[in-house]
C-alpha cells in the first residue's frame, strides 16, 4: 500500500491512529510515520467493520437485500436504498409512478441534510468547539422526527421498494417539513456567523489541505470532495435520474481546493436540498406510490445493470449480475468514501497532525460504509 | 493594512460568536429529561413485531403460511400450526420471534396477507439475558388485554 | 504575636479552602454554563441542581489507585502535581479580597504572583518528564513555548499599569481606584495614561487564557489529538492535583484581572459600601466569561496561537507601554 520510499531517517516514528480513536469517525487505523509533528508516510488499515455485505448479497433474494443497503452508510440511507432500487428497477424494467418518485426525492434530500448537520458537528467537534454540535442535532431531531412518522425508522431506513415506496406521506409531514424549512433556513445565518466567519475557523481551514482537481481524478474522488477542488460533477445534474430533471437547484462549487471549500461546498448543498425539497411539496401529484404490476419475487434477465445515485459523501454505485434467478449472482456496491480515503495518503504529506485530521475531517468518512 | 483589516474583522467575529452562545444560554432546554418524562412513539414507529387480535374471535388472524418465515432476511421468525378439528385451515401454535437478529425491515409485516402481524410500540427492551429475547408472540398476545 | 499568628493561621486555613472550594465547584458551574449555552441542562441528579456532583467526582478521584508506572522518575513524577499546585494557592496569599482581608500586604505584590506562575509551568515539565511518555513529553514541550510566548505580552502590560499608578502593591492599586467605575484602571487610564487602555485589558485577558492552558489555547490538553497530554500518566488523586491547580490558576487570573482592571473590592457607585462582595461579583463574573469562551470557540492551530502571541499581542502590548510612558513623560 506504500506508493512511495518511506524516509529512513532516524528522526522518525511510527504512530499509531488506533481503531479507537476519538477522531476518525469509525474503526479506522491509520498508522503514521512522523517526523517530530510532520507526517512522512500515512497508510490506512481498514476492515475492522467489514460485514460481507456483498457476499449477502449473493444468499438473499433481490427483496430481501433491501435492509443490508440501509446499514452500509447509516446516516445516509436512504441514497443507498434508492440506488439499490434503481439498479432493480433498471434490471426488471418496472415503472415508478411519479408521486412515488417525488416522494423518494424528499425523502432522500432531507436525509442528506440530516447526514450534512451531523457531518458539521462532528467536524466541528474535532477541532475544539462542543457547542455547534448540540445546534445542529436539534434541527436534526426534526427531520428525524418527520422521516420516523413516515417509515417509522430514525436511521437505518428500510423504506423503499421496487416499483416505489412502502407508505405514503400525509399531510402532516408536509406541512411538517415546510415548517423545518423555514426554521433551518432561519437558523443558517447563526451558523455562518458562529463557524464559518469565525476567526479561529477559517485559520484552521484556508490553505490547509489542497487537493489539486488531477489528485481527485486519479483517484476518483467524488461528492463534496471533487466539487471543492472545482470540479462541477453531479450524478443528479449530469447523469439524472427519478425527477430531478423537474428541479430547478444549483451545484455548488469551489475552486480552491482547501479544506475551507470542502467545508462550504456542503454547506451550500445544505441550502439547495431545502429548495428541492420545497419545489418537491410543491409539485407533488397524486396518486399510487407503488407500481401496480410490481412482481412479488423479483428474477430479472440476465445481465449486468449498474445504477449510480449521489449520495450524501459521493457517488453511489452499485452493479447488478443476474443470471435469472431469484438471488442475485454478484452484487457490487462502489462507496464513494473509500475512493475519498484512498486520497488521504498522499494528501497529507508533510502536514502536521492536526491539519491532517481536520483534513480527514472534511472528507467526511463513515468507516462502515468502506469497509461495507 | 491587511493586518489591521484582519485584527479588526477577526476580533470582530469572536465577538459575533460569543454573542450567539449568550442568547442561547438563556434560552430555555430542548431536551427530555428522558427517565423521568417520555415523549410518545409515533403510530409508524418500528418496534418489535407483534400478534394483532382479531375483534371477531378473540384470538389471532394468522393463517399459518409462513410467509414471514420466508421472506426474513435474517431468519428470525419460527412459524408453526397444526390442523384442528371442525377448523377451516391451520391453527397457529407456536411463534417464535428471535428478536437478537431482527433487523426490522418490515417484509414479515408487508408479506403477510391476513394483517396478522403489525409492529409493537415497546422500546424499552433492556434485559439480563440473550434468551429474554426470543419472544413467544402467542404468549405475549395471551397477556395483551 | 500569636494575634499575627492566629492571623496567619486563619488566612491560610480560608486560603486554602477557597482554593479547594473554587476548584471544585468552577467545575459544577462549568458543565452547567456548558450545559445551557448547549441548550441542555448540566448535571441534574446528583443533589438538588447537582450541586453534590463535585462530591461526587472527588470521591472518585480519590478512590482510584494511585498508579505509578515502571519507568517513572519516582521523585520528580511524585513531586509535580505539588509544584503545579503549591505556587498557584500561594499566589492567593497577596490577592486583597477586601480592604482587610488580605493576607499579607506585599509591597511586591504583583511581581511575585507573576513568579509564581512561572514555577507552574516548571511543574508540568517535570511531570510529564518524569512520566517517561513520549506523548507527554510533546506535550509538555508545546505548553512551554506557549507559556513562554504569553507571558511576555502579560508583563508588558502590568510594566505600563504599574508605571501609570506607580506600585505594585495589590491592595494599593486597588485603593486607589476608589470613587465610582469610571475611577476604575479600565476607564480611569484610558484618559489619564494611555488610550489603548482597553485594548491592553483585552491583552491581559487573552494572555491570561493562555497562560492556564484554556480553550481555545488548550492545545497541550486537547482530547482529539494527544491522548491527555501531559497528565497521560496520572490517574487518581495525581490527576486531581494537576486539576485543582488548573482552576486555582483560573480563579488567581481572574482576581488579578479585578484587581488590576476592575477595581478590586471597590463597588461601582460611590454611595454603596465596598466590600469584599463586590471583588467576589467581579471575579466570578471574569470567571464565566473564561467558561463562556470555552465552549464557543474551536481551537487554534498551534503555529497560530504562536503566530498570535509574537506578531499580534506583543507589538500592541510594546505600543501601549510606549504610548504610556510617553504620555506620563508629557502629562
Amino acid at each position: 500500500m506504500s506508493l512511495d520510499v518511506i524516509d529512513k531517517s532516524l528522526e522518525t516514528f511510527v504512530l499509531n491512529l488506533g481503531p479507537q480513536h476519538p477522531a476518525t469517525h469509525g474503526v479506522l487505523r491509520v498508522k503514521l510515520t512522523m517526523d517530530g509533528e510532520y507526517i512522512v508516510h500515512a497508510e490506512p488499515v481498514l476492515g475492522y467493520i467489514h460485514r460481507m455485505h456483498e457476499k449477502m448479497g449473493e444468499n438473499r433474494t433481490w427483496a430481501q437485500f433491501m435492509p443490508n443497503t440501509g446499514r452500509l452508510d447509516y446516516l445516509a440511507a436512504l441514497s443507498y436504498n434508492h440506488g439499490y432500487a434503481l439498479a432493480a428497477e433498471r434490471a426488471e424494467g418496472i415503472e415508478v409512478p411519479e408521486r412515488a418518485e417525488y416522494i423518494r426525492c424528499i425523502t432522500v434530500e432531507l436525509n442528506r441534510i440530516a447526514s450534512h448537520l451531523l457531518w458539521f458537528g462532528a467536524f466541528v467537534l474535532d477541532l475544539g468547539g462542543f457547542t455547534p454540535l448540540l445546534y445542529a442535532f436539534d434541527d436534526r431531531e426534526q427531520i428525524l422526527d418527520l422521516l420516523e412518522s413516515v417509515t417509522g425508522a430514525r436511521l437505518t431506513f428500510c423504506y423503499f421498494r421496487f416499483g416505489g415506496v412502502y407508505n405514503d406521506i400525509d399531510d402532516n409531514f408536509i406541512t411538517g417539513s415546510r415548517e423545518f424549512i423555514k426554521r433551518l433556513r432561519s437558523r443558517m445565518p447563526m451558523y455562518h456567523d458562529l463557524v464559518s466567519k469565525n476567526i479561529i475557523l477559517i485559520k484552521r481551514l484556508k490553505d490547509i489541505g489542497p487537493i489539486s482537481q488531477e489528485m481527485c481524478r486519479r483517484y476518483g474522488a467524488t461528492g463534496p470532495v471533487l466539487r471543492g477542488s472545482g470540479v462541477n460533477f453531479d450524478v443528479r445534474k449530469h447523469e439524472p435520474y427519478s425527477v430531478y430533471p423537474e428541479f430547478d437547484f444549483d451545484i455548488p462549487v469551489y475552486t480552491e481546493g482547501d479544506s475551507m471549500a470542502r467545508y462550504m461546498v456542503r454547506m451550500d448543498e445544505m441550502e439547495q436540498s431545502m429548495r428541492i425539497i420545497e419545489q418537491g411539496l410543491a409539485k407533488l401529484p397524486e396518486g399510487p406510490v407503488m407500481a401496480a404490476k410490481a412482481p412479488k419475487i423479483l428474477k430479472p434477465a440476465k445481465g449486468d445493470y449498474y445504477a449510480a445515485v449521489e449520495a450524501a459523501r459521493g457517488s453511489f454505485g452499485i452493479r447488478l449480475v443476474s443470471d435469472g434467478t431469484n438471488t442475485p449472482y454478484r452484487l457490487k456496491l462502489r462507496s464513494p468514501t473509500f475512493s475519498n480515503l484512498s486520497l488521504f495518503s498522499e494528501a497529507c504529506r508533510g502536514m502536521i497532525l492536526p491539519d491532517a485530521l481536520a483534513l480527514m475531517g472534511t472528507l467526511d468518512l463513515v468507516i462502515p460504509e468502506i469497509d461495507r | 493594512m491587511a493586518y489591521f483589516n484582519e485584527l479588526f474583522s477577526g476580533t470582530k467575529s469572536l465577538f459575533i460568536g460569543m454573542g450567539i452562545t449568550i442568547k442561547e444560554f438563556f434560552k430555555p432546554v430542548v431536551t427530555v429529561q428522558y427517565p423521568h418524562e417520555t415523549i410518545p412513539m409515533s403510530a409508524r414507529f418500528r418496534g418489535h413485531i407483534e400478534l394483532v387480535r382479531d375483534p371477531e374471535t378473540g384470538g389471532n388472524k394468522c393463517i399459518v403460511c409462513g410467509l414471514c418465515q420466508k421472506n426474513c432476511p435474517s431468519g428470525c421468525i419460527t412459524v408453526d400450526g397444526e390442523k384442528r378439528e371442525g377448523v377451516k385451515g391451520k391453527v397457529l401454535t407456536l411463534y417464535r420471534l428471535d428478536f437478537t437478529k431482527c433487523s426490522l425491515c418490515g417484509m414479515c409485516v408487508e408479506n403477510c396477507k391476513p394483517g396478522a402481524i403489525q409492529f409493537s410500540k415497546d422500546y424499552n427492551l433492556a434485559g439480563p439475558s440473550r434468551e429474554a429475547y426470543v419472544f413467544d408472540l402467542l404468549k405475549r398476545l395471551e397477556g395483551q388485554q | 504575636m500569636t494575634n499575627e499568628l492566629i492571623r496567619l493561621i486563619a488566612f491560610l486555613v480560608g486560603i486554602i479552602a477557597f482554593a479547594a472550594g473554587n476548584a471544585a465547584y468552577l467545575v459544577w458551574v462549568e458543565r452547567k454554563v456548558a450545559g445551557h449555552i448547549q441548550r441542555r441542562i448540566g448535571p441534574k441528579e446528583v443533589g438538588p441542581y447537582g450541586l453534590l456532583q463535585p462530591l461526587a467526582d472527588g470521591v472518585k478521584l480519590m478512590s482510584k489507585q494511585l498508579l505509578v508506572p515502571d519507568g517513572v522518575d519516582p521523585i520528580l513524577f511524585k513531586v509535580a502535581p505539588l509544584m503545579v499546585l503549591v505556587p498557584a494557592v500561594m499566589s492567593f496569599v497577596t490577592i486583597p479580597f477586601g480592604e482587610h482581608l488580605a493576607a499579607r500586604n506585599v509591597d511586591l505584590g504583583l511581581l511575585m504572583i507573576f513568579a509564581f506562575a512561572s514555577v507552574n509551568v516548571l511543574g508540568l515539565l517535570i511531570g510529564s518528564w518524569g512520566s517517561a511518555n513520549k506523548y507527554a513529553v510533546m506535550a509538555a514541550a508545546r505548553v512551554i513555548s506557549q507559556n513562554i510566548a504569553y507571558e511576555i505580552p502579560m508583563l508588558l502590560t502590568a510594566i505600563a499599569l504599574v508605571m501609570a499608578t506607580n506600585t505594585m502593591n495589590l491592595n494599593e492599586m486597588v485603593s486607589l481606584q476608589a470613587g465610582g467605575f469610571w475611577q476604575w484602571n479600565l476607564i480611569k487610564l484610558t484618559f489619564t495614561a494611555s488610550p489603548l487602555t482597553p485594548i491592553a485589558f483585552l491583552i491581559f485577558f487573552t494572555t491570561m487564557l493562555a497562560e492556564t492552558n484554556r480553550a481555545p489555547f488548550d492545545m497541550a490538553e486537547a482530547e482529539s489529538e494527544l491522548v491527555a497530554g501531559s497528565f497521560t500518566e496520572y490517574s487518581g488523586m495525581g490527576f486531581g492535583v494537576f486539576f485543582m491547580g488548573e482552576y486555582a490558576n483560573i480563579v488567581i487570573g481572574a482576581a488579578l484581572t479585578t484587581c488590576l482592571f476592575l477595581g478590586g473590592w471597590q463597588s461601582p457607585l460611590p454611595f454603596l459600601p465596598n466590600g469584599v462582595v463586590w471583588f467576589l461579583i467581579k471575579m466570578y463574573a471574569i470567571i464565566f466569561t473564561v467558561v463562556w469562551i470555552r465552549w464557543t470557540f474551536p481551537r487554534t492551530q498551534f503555529y497560530a496561537l504562536l503566530n498570535l502571541s509574537w506578531k499580534v499581542l506583543i507589538p500592541i502590548s510594546l505600543v501601549n507601554l510606549i504610548v504610556t510612558a510617553g504620555w506620563l513623560k508629557v502629562f
